[in-house]
């Protein structure tokens, strides 16, 4: 178990670093916004991973607040690159 | 038995992920990044939380089990809507398409939108011009 944990560790560590590539390089806003939405539900992932490996459930309570902060905060950075009104 | 389950999910949700972020990395223009990022990072997240969820049925822990669950009901329904209002936010504000793309179908809604923008005057920048 936790050779393949630490394994699974690397691999997503690597995909966050391409996303931490694509949110320094991206040419446009909007680039910038899919990446830092897609590193959130990377570490949803990542915790849940932590929960398994080290049988404490805290991790699971940080994954799914993740969840939830990360789409919000989307959702404004759209609604701010759409040109509108946050209260509309 | 449920052990080997859940290192097999657990790893093909890892392979969607990696696939995902270079797609993110490699794809032409934002269009083309979010969809092969969202649908990617979403399912192999899904898959990497059902294996938790066998994992922890295994080890007999009922609360991470349930959070588990409901992890994968958030990011089911949140991340595709996150996805099409950034997508929508970026058409809105002129980010131009791959130049070998074939087909623009939200042009003419998408002027529609903006003409009624202007009209009301609803962004923020006007808003503060104005008063």
């Amino acid at each position: 178990m936790s050779l393949f944990i630490q394994i699974a560790f690397i691999i997503l560590t690597f995909s966050a670093a391409l996303c931490l590539f694509r949110i320094g390089r991206g040419p446009t806003a909007p680039d910038r916004t899919v990446a830092i939405d897609i590193l959130g539900t990377l570490v949803v992932g990542f915790c849940c991973l932590m929960a398994v490996w080290t049988r404490r459930e805290f991790y699971m309570n940080i994954a799914i607040a993740w969840a939830l902060i990360s789409f919000v905060g989307t959702l404004a950075l759209a609604k701010y690159l759409e040109g509108r009104s946050y209260d509309a | 038995m449920l052990e080997t389950v859940a290192y097999w999910m657990i790893g093909i949700g890892l392979g969607f992920d990696l696939f995902g972020c270079i797609g993110l990395v490699r794809l032409p223009d934002i269009y083309n990044r979010a969809q092969a990022a969202t649908k990617c990072v979403t399912l192999g997240t899904c898959m990497i939380l059902l294996g938790v969820v066998i994992a922890a049925l295994g080890h007999g822990e009922a609360a991470t089990v349930v959070k588990a669950v409901l992890c994968i009901a958030f990011l089911l329904l949140t991340s595709p809507v996150a996805a099409h209002a950034v997508c929508r936010g970026a058409y809105i504000s002129r980010v131009p398409l791959w130049e070998g793309s074939v087909e623009d179908a939200f042009a003419g809604r998408a002027e529609q939108i903006r003409a009624a923008q202007t009209q009301q005057g609803v962004t923020d920048g006007e808003k503060a011009e104005a008063s």
